[in-house]
């Protein structure tokens, strides 16, 4: 099963680094991994997904990174309210003949176009993985020159707060 | 006159970065440092050379690391260690790995080739950071001089509170021989790092509760008792709660071996009667294990009919291997004060205790008598002249485990062994550190032919310091553990077990101007046992035991606790 975890970290040298070294270590498999600043100084913010085959193994893994000295708080925040983001640019070729046909895809995902040259443009899409999914579904015929994901970013959604929602044994 | 005045002032209120390291070890009580100079760090040597701190010269590495876990084991205190950058550094890798391991409190300090030229692959450049991140509790590279003294506190705190463990500082070269004006003291700041002492009082009260209700309860007592200091309140809790206690191999000596309530050590090589009472307990109290597999054997088998309650200050041990019903976060001597404090009436649990009594009576180790010179012997014969008061350091292997079996440790921080990563090589430089730590203690070095030889140039450091550790050599030509598991799982092929050549070890030791022994009977170690225990000087003591003794009982792996073999009654 997907989670996804959150943590805020210190934002220090090596951090990433530490985080990422931890999964492979202790034989977690992660999915996608996107860090940025926070509206604090010197914070950062991490997003994993992560597929795991228990609840036990969430349990490990975010008392594993809870313990990384760097890590200020860990969430587990898939069983919450959350919203959740990916965001993928896309070069397409585009031939005269169908041309409209694909731009007539980009409008119903408010997909955008950000570059157009002479045989291909650039699609920009934010939204949650299933959509990026489907419309990489819809584009794969016209075939799919370069692909760039950013992997998941999330939140908890409006005045919830990204703590354990689940009672873990420790708390 | 006026410029050369302020050109001196300037000058005294700037300090090299090398200064600020060896203040800052000063200032938290460093007495000794076990280090080997070399290019990246004679910044720091050459302030050394002033220094009140005792320096330790290894002659490897590796040995001034695992000498620092031998003095951090006995004292209590962090052990600290100097190398170089790239081969210095890359020597210490495991004893870094086995310190984590074992929760060891470390501080490493390694040199790094000059800011300027990290990354370019220069000359004895290895990235440390890298390579000890996944090995280390933390670690830093020093990036600034003016954060030196924040950076020793911090890896001094981090390295002694909450679960102890190894946190390394990268030191440039460039930095430690620059200067800096004098930092100014900034407070340890360190908001994602807080350890919980104090327990639950929920949790620890469910715990009281769920003991005075069980009919089959055992204590299994780890490493953790002795970090924490707990063995006395241990003692204390299991006499007023009439509960039986069984150790782990690293948590020996945490409960006195002598005592009616003691089982004895449990696991792989562990006795009748500690594994039977984890297999049939109703309630399982671990203080301070990590439930690591050569304890439990297969997990399947392990207390299956238990409930499980487990006391750690890691809250990420709780429930990694076994499924736990009463986690209790904290530190072990505050939660068995609380327990203490709690107190209830003990539990009724009479036929447990003649079942447990007689398991203890009935399978007790054992070995055959003939005439070769019995490894279990010696071992008898150590605990008994010295009054089982000593210091017992083992290195990795059969020698180890007949020193958990037969060395009745009855004090705590008496024992020093490699238990999480199993080091060869480990044992005769941690004697050093263990006795430099408790100078005027008995030291018996208890090492296997095979891993003296990993380290024994270290007997240069023994020599020159005269530290009085009793070399125990069980000698029996071969790579013992290896070869029993090769005789009993490869269908006896001993491929590449048996030592071929080996060298007079009493001559070895002469060399550096050690006295040595060769003994080959049980008169002989009567004999020269009494003669030399009580010396004040090294000694090295080749014991030719019996080459075909193995370890019994054991667990196989992949078996259940409930399924040792070589069990007699």
């Amino acid at each position: 099963m997907k989670r996804i975890i959150t943590m805020t970290v210190l934002n220090r040298p090596g951090v990433l680094n530490r985080i990422t070294n931890l999964f492979s270590k202790r034989n977690y498999n992660i999915e996608s991994i996107s860090v940025g600043l926070t509206e604090q100084e010197g914070v950062s913010r991490i997003t994993c997904a992560v597929h795991v085959e228990s609840d036990g193994m969430v349990e490990q893994i975010t008392k594993q990174l809870n313990k990384q000295i760097d890590v200020l708080k860990v969430a587990d925040i898939s069983d919450q309210a959350i919203v959740a983001r990916e965001l993928v640019l896309m070069k397409v070729p585009v031939l005269p003949h169908n041309r409209a046909e694909i731009y007539s895809i980009i409008e119903p995902f408010r997909a955008s176009v950000i570059d157009v040259s002479k045989d291909s443009i650039i699609i920009q899409l934010t939204g949650e993985t299933e959509k990026i999914e489907a419309f990489i579904d819809l584009i794969k015929p016209y075939g799919i020159r370069e692909l760039a994901r950013t992997g998941t970013t999330a939140f908890p959604r409006g005045n919830q707060r990204s703590t354990q929602q689940k009672s873990f044994s420790f708390v | 006159m006026e410029a050369a005045l302020k050109e001196t002032k300037a000058k005294t209120s700037e300090v090299s970065g090398a200064d600020l390291l060896l203040n800052a070890l000063e200032k938290e009580n460093v007495e000794v440092i076990f280090g080997y100079p070399g290019g990246a760090v004679l910044p720091i040597y050459d302030k050394l050379y002033d220094s009140k701190i005792l320096h330790v010269l290894p002659r490897h590495e590796q040995g001034g690391i695992h000498a620092a876990e031998g003095y951090a084991r006995i004292s209590g205190k962090p052990g600290v260690v100097i190398a170089t950058s790239g081969p210095g550094a890359t020597n210490i890798i495991t004893g870094i790995a086995d310190a984590m391991m074992d929760s060891l409190p470390l501080v490493v300090i390694t040199g790094q080739v000059a800011t300027g030229v990290i990354g370019t692959d220069a000359f004895q450049e290895a990235d440390i950071l890298g390579i000890t991140t996944p090995i280390t509790k933390y670690n830093y590279q020093v990036r600034d001089i003016k954060d030196i003294p924040r950076i020793i506190r911090e890896a001094f705190y981090i390295a002694t509170s909450g679960r102890p463990g190894p946190v390394v500082i990268d030191f440039p070269k460039d930095l430690a021989a620059g200067v800096a004006a004098v930092p100014v003291e900034e407070e340890i700041h360190l908001p994602g790092y807080q350890p919980t002492m104090e327990p639950n009082f929920l949790q620890v009260r469910k715990l009281s509760e769920a003991v005075s209700r069980a009919k089959r309860p055992v204590i299994l007592a780890g490493a953790g008792v002795l970090h924490a200091k707990a063995s006395s309140l241990l003692k204390e809790y299991a006499e007023q709660q009439n509960l039986h206690v069984v150790h782990t191999l690293l948590g020996l000596g945490g409960f006195p071996a002598g005592h009616d309530l003691f089982l004895g050590m449990a696991g792989m090589h562990g006795c009748y009667a500690a594994n039977m009472a984890l297999y049939n307990c109703d309630l399982l109290i671990n203080i301070g294990a990590r439930f690591d597999d050569r304890l439990t054997g297969n997990l399947k088998h392990f207390a299956p009919k238990a409930m499980v309650a487990h006391i750690d200050i890691d809250p990420a041990e709780i429930g990694k291997n076994v499924p736990t019903q009463i986690p209790v976060v904290g530190d072990a001597g505050e939660a068995l004060r609380q327990l203490l404090r709690l107190g209830g009436s003990p539990p009724v649990q009479e036929e447990w205790t003649e079942t447990l009594t007689a398991w203890k009576k009935d399978f007790p180790y054992h070995y055959e008598n003939s005439d070769a010179l019995k490894p279990q012997k010696v071992m008898e014969l150590l605990y008994e002249k010295t009054a089982g008061e000593a210091i017992v350091v083992t290195d990795v292997g059969q020698h180890q485990m007949w020193a958990a079996q037969y060395y009745q440790l009855q004090h705590a921080d008496r024992w020093v062994t490699s238990g999480g990563l199993g080091t060869m090589g480990f044992g005769l430089p941690a004697s050093i550190g263990a006795q430099l730590a408790d100078q005027d203690a008995c030291v018996v070095a208890v090492l296997g032919d095979g891993g003296f030889q990993m380290s024994t140039q270290e007997l240069a450091v023994i020599a020159e310091f005269q530290l009085p550790i009793k070399i125990a050599i069980f000698n029996n030509k071969a790579l013992g553990m290896v070869r029993q598991w090769q005789e009993i799982f490869y269908k006896e092929r001993y491929s590449h077990s048996k030592n071929p050549v080996q060298p007079s070890f009493v001559k070895l030791a002469e060399a550096y101007g050690i006295k040595g022994f060769e003994i080959h009977s049980e008169e002989e170690a009567h004999l020269i046992l009494d003669q030399v225990l009580h010396d004040k000087e090294p000694v090295l003591l080749d014991f030719r035991v019996d080459g075909a003794e193995n370890v019994y009982p054991m667990i196989a792996p992949g078996k259940g606790i409930n399924e040792m073999v070589g069990v007699k009654k």
